[in-house]
């Protein structure tokens, strides 16, 4: 009799009840609490993401994310493709970090092919990763803060997003999908007027983020709805795999560039900002400095950005330059070779990780020593970051929960894959 | 519209009903606040003050369906999401339109798979497209320019 009753109230069809009566609570299932559907097409859910939520008054009582939305198979389409011709999937996996998704792929060839990247190749890397670094967090500011009510943020944050895609653009021709890094070093070098652009750029951005915290640090509102909520203790972030400024900001001091520098990290000074309180506020925090790290970085960078080539001389996997074309045979038997085959890495495995903002982006390449790989796999920092999701939002009011997507900072592109 | 060019000395204006009605909906378009994938953040520059939409009356970006007279479809569909997204175009009142914005959301772009739909135009139909990976905003903002074109020239018969 009781269950007659709950599918009546549930407003539900037997096989659909069926389907999610392992996750949701007895509870429901009598009609106490009401479950509330949430995207995949919701202003504050930062893409495609689909929340079913179980609500007791407006407290929510579970919540269970449903993923999917976005899978656009992108690793199986990159077994179709040769080395170099996958790299331009990876630009749309975690769409804020374009450049970030390229370092992974390229470092992961260049791991398993023994290739050397030539030392200006590397500081450029660093200096555009960390650039795209602002950018993401930049977004990140920009949307949570209008989540939550803040709309003029995200009118700021845009303005200076802006800048960045121009040096992007400036260097590689694209604004977002740049695919400006290659195995082996850069596509081509940096024009004149970068160096000048980019100390613009680092020379206002941190009055710019001094405006920010203005706006933000003392506003009581913000402060009420980040405070103390969502809190994520050490212990947890351990054991759920949750990696980046999540982790950091619950007192986990791990961060790849310092742990296992890559690209040169280990010539730079930056410290890992991190936070003991684990809550939304104290993300904010870190993310915020981590803002002022990466111009750090930048900055640095650019003061020791060394003369010389910015791809390795290994013909056997980068193609010679242009102008060695008219007068070298064998430069256009590479030339032709690396474009029409491309090149076939020796048999193996390898796997890179790298800090992305959202946290620990690993690649994963396993090469049959053909032309193609095998397979390729992605450890993306969202997917595992959203899993904490439902432990954060249990207990908090369905408001909360609009900040907690925010400060997760998932990108469903991300998440999908 | 030039709209105190014809008005003479008596404060009157005479137009045609259609003009008036086109004039209506071009000028006052309210997109759907449907973000799919890498374009809806091109969306957001487009909105953002640098490219600043709201000079062709878009500032305002509805997040129900019931609101909104434009779908911009920023982004790759998948078969998950195309049920969702035909949901979202049904649930939209008429006169409705329909942007394609983007590689993936046309063709599906770099990504010929399993799990895309081969174009948005297998599920909704389209009116302009807008082609690039993502599309700048100025692409965007060309795109809807050319579908107010096409808005204000249409006939009331066909709608009827």
């Amino acid at each position: 009799m009781s269950t007659e009753i709950s599918r009546t109230s549930l407003n539900l069809e037997p096989a659909a009840l069926d389907e999610i009566k392992h996750l949701i609570s007895n509870r429901a299932i009598e009609g106490e609490t009401v479950l509330l559907n949430m995207g995949p097409q919701h202003p504050a859910t930062h893409g495609v993401l689909r929340l079913l939520l179980e609500l007791d008054g407006e407290v929510v009582v579970n919540c269970i994310p449903d993923i999917g939305f976005l899978h656009t198979g992108i690793e199986k389409n990159m077994e179709a493709k040769t080395y170099v011709q996958a790299e331009v999937m990876t630009d749309r996996l975690d769409y804020l970090n374009n450049i970030g998704n390229n370092l992974v792929y390229c470092l992961a060839i260049e791991k398993l092919t023994d290739l050397d990247v030539p030392p200006r190749a590397q500081a450029i890397r660093v200096i555009l990763t960390e650039l795209q670094r602002i950018s993401s967090h930049l977004v990140w500011l920009g949307t949570h803060c209008l989540d939550l009510g803040a709309m003029s943020l995200f009118l700021y944050t845009f303005r200076e997003r802006e800048f960045i895609l121009d040096i992007f653009e400036m260097v590689s021709g694209q604004r977002m999908m740049t695919t400006y890094l290659r195995p082996g070093g850069l596509w081509r070098d940096i024009p004149v007027e970068f160096e000048g652009t980019v100390r613009e750029f680092t020379g206002l951005l941190p009055r710019r983020i001094q405006q920010y915290d203005d706006l933000l640090e003392k506003n009581r509102l913000f402060l009420e709805r980040t405070k103390g909520i969502g809190v994520l203790s050490t212990e947890d972030a351990l054991s759920w795999g949750v990696t980046g400024p999540m982790a950091r900001a619950s007192g986990v001091d791990h961060d790849l560039r310092k742990s296992i520098p890559y690209s040169g990290y280990e010539l730079y000074e930056f410290i890992v900002p991190t936070h003991t309180d684990g809550d939304t506020y104290a993300r904010y925090l870190v993310r915020m400095e981590e803002l002022r790290q990466s111009l750090r970085i930048v900055e640095q960078a650019l003061d020791k950005l060394p003369l010389g080539p910015v791809r390795s001389n290994n013909r056997k996997y980068v193609p010679p330059p242009r102008s060695e074309l008219s007068t070298s045979m064998e430069a256009v038997i590479h030339h032709f070779k690396l474009w029409t085959e491309g090149f076939s890495p020796p048999k193996g495995s390898v796997y890179v990780g790298v800090e992305s903002p959202r946290g620990e982006l690993g690649c994963f390449i396993e090469s049959d020593g053909g032309p193609k790989p095998y397979r390729v796999h992605m450890r993306t920092p969202s997917f595992t970051n959203l899993q904490i999701l439902p432990l954060l939002a249990k207990g908090h009011l369905v408001a909360d929960l609009i900040a907690l997507i925010g400060t997760v900072d998932i990108v469903l592109g991300d998440i999908d894959r | 519209m030039g709209v105190e060019q014809k008005l003479g000395n008596l404060g009157v204006v005479t137009t045609k009903l259609e003009d008036l009605i086109n004039w209506g909906r071009y000028r006052s378009m309210y997109p759907l606040l449907m973000g799919i994938a890498c374009c809806a953040i091109e969306m957001m520059a487009a909105q953002a003050p640098h490219y600043d939409m709201s000079r062709f009356g878009m500032e305002l970006m509805r997040a129900s369906p019931r609101q909104s007279d434009l779908m911009i479809v920023a982004g790759r569909v998948t078969r998950k999401m195309a049920p969702v997204l035909r949901q979202l175009y049904e649930q939209m009142p008429d006169p409705k339109w329909v942007l394609s914005m983007g590689d993936c959301a046309s063709c599906s772009g770099v990504f010929n798979n399993y799990a895309l739909m081969q174009g948005v135009d297998e599920v909704v139909p389209v009116d302009v497209y807008v082609a690039g990976c993502p599309p700048r905003p100025e692409a965007l903002i060309h795109g809807v320019v050319t579908l107010h074109e096409m808005v204000r020239g249409e006939k009331l018969t066909d709608w009827a």
